[in-house]
């Protein structure tokens, strides 16, 4: 039964090692500025907590087999020991803590500072089930909103319930389609009408929850041109499997490009 | 001295007297009703919580059945179900969830083995309050009852999930079940907290008073370190679970916004104003968090039991495990916030939080080194409770290595509400806790029942178990790592999501299979009651004092007569005496002596 146990436990322990070295199921190429820092910690994690796992299954199919009835002598009378137990607490508190200080320091460039300047500002809204996004347009404010102007049937503008008597709503631009410069850094103001949605991009390594009453400031910066598909990641009723949206990274001329054209079809 | 029924041992009289004891001394309830429905005797209780749970596991896990077929054939039409909707595997997430969590994790190793065997191994006659006990139960009787009306009323249950988020959870037009379905979920859990809060009164009461002459609290197995421990996290959190349940009621029956800000639900205002999503979060996961430790400490004090009585040695560290366990407890109130990396809540705050979750792992990481110490130079023998006892330490070290990567708020970006956590949490907190629960049954069968339970079937059952577990749940991290999204009932609208339809066909085959095998357990179960071989007193040639007594224990536990300890709860392969192990009322080597080496 020992021996059954060591092969049963080493077995599920390389071959689950194994995906994990061979990368059969991984992070989809990151493409934001934090990506790459993210993605080593992701790796430096990997390595530290894979030394673990397996030491500690090896470890344990060993000393199950070894010390089976039967096999070797008779059991060790022995209540522990305090020099061993000291020696492995500290071995895991400096692991534990060091990991986490190493990662606490692309959290707080990611997440303590506010948005460049220069950055570009769009408001991202989540309703159950659509997303939709707000460009401020050339005066650079958003117009005002107003939950009792909301039409949801309506889609766009009226969606959002902008108030076209705010002089600031008149160049505002609402999209159904997330459009973004490359290597300028964008800064998403999300909110949510309903209920908690989540605004999540895996190749920008980049997930914000949306919720209702909050106006939440963040930043990424796309460095990679494409078409990235925006998942909704927290639960938000019936549809939330379809919660999807899209959203293209272009050079800065298609982007502003675009921009132009979305404004005058509003004139 | 009178000689006592475990196998020569002896019990000796006490002079400890307790107003319960007196209670007991008029004997056994006579009658149907006094003795198996309204009983008094904890053992009773312990046994309808058992079976309550054991019900329940199997619902629950009906549920996942279900869910399981849906993520791979969405378009089936099953017969008396017809075609599971997207609202409709909402709704069976979020029932497979608090069933699980609350009716069977919480309620087999606690209410279940806790209540039987407590009192018991401390020696004593009942719990503190044996009324109070048997309100516990047929108040949690009567939440389960609640939680399955739900089902069966108009728009159904709700699919908010179990952690049932607000607004999602507050408004009725939210969506389908979020209706009565969603104030009966409520009202459920809050009757389930009632319960919990007087089960943990008379646990903590009964391990500070009842104990019997010589057993110090440093005598104590860890099995009741455990149930002791876990009973304190749960009347703390509990408390907090119940006031936020009815917060949730109050907004969502009688107009307060205590969760809900101003929202509008397909453009039309609801009237809420100016509450905060986010202190629903709060509260939830202050419960929530200790919850896990409310689930899986138990089965620490069990295996850390068992893999000393199958190594036949003493457990390694066993302060150290006491303290372990003590800390986990402690530090299990602070981490709440690291379920909440991505709400929106101060980036400061994560970055407390996550430092005191990775600390978290220290204790953890004690007990797993002390498990492997306790095994190394035994003489182990491979019963089916060692099995799972063995399993459970994998799954634990499996499930608990996933830990780290969640709670850096950095990797949580890309993890959170992705399979990597359903992965992580099923395989520490549902999986580990099940596997304790399962060698616990195998490990006091003979004792609860006369019987021992087949030991071929047995051990069948742990191998497909084993392998199955990890076969369903190890894909769940690669399934999380390629961004798959959890609680999405179809996988087709998003292009990345629906390329790894490969890893979900596998998984549900495997979890079919591993389903299909707990029949085995079902089976093994009631088989052995009526059909078992007879069981001695101390099948297992353990110490503790459930091992003294008769099989199954009389009505007040040891026949009239109240046991002294004079050891230690893992004396085993004691040099110079006589069998390998030394019962805890053994007087013939006493712990100075052995310290001393005088034998």
């Amino acid at each position: 039964m020992g021996l059954v146990l060591l092969i049963v436990i080493w077995l599920i322990t390389l071959v689950s090692t194994y995906f994990f070295v061979a990368k059969t199921w991984w992070l989809p190429v990151g493409a934001s500025a934090a990506a790459a820092a993210i993605d080593h910690h992701f790796t430096v994690s990997f390595i530290l907590m894979g030394v673990v796992f397996v030491a500690a299954q090896l470890a344990l199919g060993y000393l199950a087999w070894k010390y089976r009835e039967g096999g070797s002598s008779k059991a060790e009378y022995s209540h522990g020991n305090t020099t061993l137990e000291l020696v492995w607490t500290v071995l895991t508190a400096v692991l534990f803590v060091g990991m986490n200080l190493m990662s606490s320091s692309i959290w707080a460039s990611e997440r303590f500072r506010q948005a460049e300047a220069e950055a570009v500002h769009v408001e991202v809204t989540g309703m159950q089930f659509a997303w939709y996004f707000r460009y401020p347009g050339p005066d650079g404010k958003f117009g005002v909103t107003k939950p009792e102007l909301e039409d949801a049937s309506a889609g766009g503008e009226a969606a959002l319930g902008l108030d076209t008597k705010d002089p600031a709503s008149k160049d505002d631009v609402v999209s159904g389609v997330m459009v973004v410069p490359v290597n300028r850094e964008v800064e998403v103001i999300l909110r949510a009408h309903d209920v908690i949605h989540s605004f999540f991009v895996p190749q920008m390594r980049f997930k914000q929850d949306a919720v209702p009453g909050l106006a939440i400031h963040m930043h990424f910066t796309p460095i990679q041109t494409g078409e990235y598909e925006i998942a909704c990641a927290e639960l938000c009723g019936l549809g939330h499997y379809k919660m999807h949206g899209i959203l293209k990274v272009v050079s800065q001329e298609e982007f502003d490009k675009w921009l132009a054209a979305r404004e005058a079809e509003k004139q | 001295m009178v000689g006592g029924s475990g196998g020569g041992e002896t019990i000796t009289m006490s002079t400890h007297e307790s107003a319960v004891q007196a209670a007991h001394a008029h004997g056994a309830p006579q009658g149907f009703i006094r003795k198996w429905v309204f009983s008094l005797d904890h053992k009773v209780i312990g046994l309808q919580y058992y079976f309550l749970a054991l019900a329940a596991v199997f619902v629950g896990m009906f549920l996942s059945l279900l869910m399981r077929i849906h993520l791979i054939w969405p378009t089936a039409v099953l017969p008396f179900f017809g075609e599971i909707k997207p609202e409709t595997y909402l709704s069976l997430l979020t029932m497979h969830g608090t069933i699980m969590v609350f009716f069977v994790l919480t309620t087999a190793p606690q209410g279940g083995f806790g209540n039987y065997f407590l009192p018991i191994q401390i020696g004593a006659p009942d719990m503190a309050f044996p009324v109070l006990n048997m309100l516990s139960f047929w108040t949690t009787f009567l939440g389960f009852i609640v939680l399955l009306a739900a089902f069966f009323v108009t728009g159904g249950a709700p699919l908010h999930g179990w952690t049932g988020y607000a607004p999602l959870s507050a408004l009725q037009s939210a969506g389908p079940g979020e209706g009565l379905g969603a104030d009966l979920w409520i009202t459920s859990i809050a009757i389930f907290c009632i319960g919990a809060l007087m089960g943990a009164l008379n646990f903590i009461t009964t391990t500070l008073d009842m104990r019997a002459k010589g057993m110090t609290m440093m005598r104590m197995p860890l099995t009741v370190w455990a149930w002791f421990i876990t009973a304190i996290l749960g009347l703390l959190a509990f408390g907090v679970l119940l006031s936020a349940g009815i917060l949730l009621l109050m907004d969502r029956n009688l107009g307060t916004s205590f969760f809900v800000p101003l929202v509008t639900v397909n453009g039309q205002l609801t009237g809420h104003k100016g509450g905060s999503p986010l202190l629903w979060q709060h509260l939830f996961w202050f419960f929530g968090h200790p919850e896990v430790y409310i689930a899986i400490l138990p089965a620490m004090g069990l295996c850390s039991q068992l893999l000393s009585v199958f190594s036949r040695k003493p457990i390694f560290g066993y302060k150290a495990m006491v303290y372990a366990m003590l800390s986990i407890g402690f530090l299990g109130f602070m981490v709440w916030g690291h379920h909440m990396f991505m709400s929106g809540m101060s980036p400061y705050t994560a970055f407390a939080f996550s430092i005191m979750t990775m600390g978290i792992g220290v204790p953890s990481a004690i007990k797993t080194f002390n498990w492997l110490g306790t095994i190394w130079r035994g003489r182990i023998r491979f019963h089916s409770p060692m099995l799972f006892a063995i399993g459970f330490v994998s799954l634990f070290v499996t499930g608990g290595i996933s830990g780290p990567f969640l709670a850096q708020p950095v990797l949580d970006i890309y993890l959170h509400e992705t399979y990597f956590v359903i992965a992580h949490f099923h395989l520490i907190m549902g999986v580990a806790s099940i596997f304790g629960i399962f060698a616990a049954t195998y490990y006091w069968f003979p004792k609860m029942f006369g019987k021992m339970m087949n030991e071929t079937l047995a051990k069948l059952h742990f191998w497909l178990t084993f392998v199955g577990a990890y076969a369903i749940f190890m894909p769940m991290h690669y399934y999380g790592m390629s961004a798959g999204l959890r609680r999405y009932s179809q996988s087709t609208e998003v292009a990345y999501i629906l390329k790894l339809l490969p890893l979900q066909r596998f998984i549900s085959i495997a979890a079919f299979i591993t389903i299909g095998s707990q029949f085995i357990f079902l089976f093994n179960l009631f088989w052995s009651m009526a059909k078992g071989k007879k069981a001695s007193d101390n099948p297992w040639e353990a110490t503790t004092l459930e091992w003294i007594t008769a099989t199954p224990p009389p009505h007040d536990n040891f026949g009239g007569q109240t046991p002294v300890v004079h050891n230690g709860p893992y004396e085993y392969s004691v040099p110079g005496a006589p069998r390998d192990f030394l019962m805890q009322t053994d007087p013939s080597v006493e712990d100075e002596d052995k310290k001393k080496g005088k034998h």
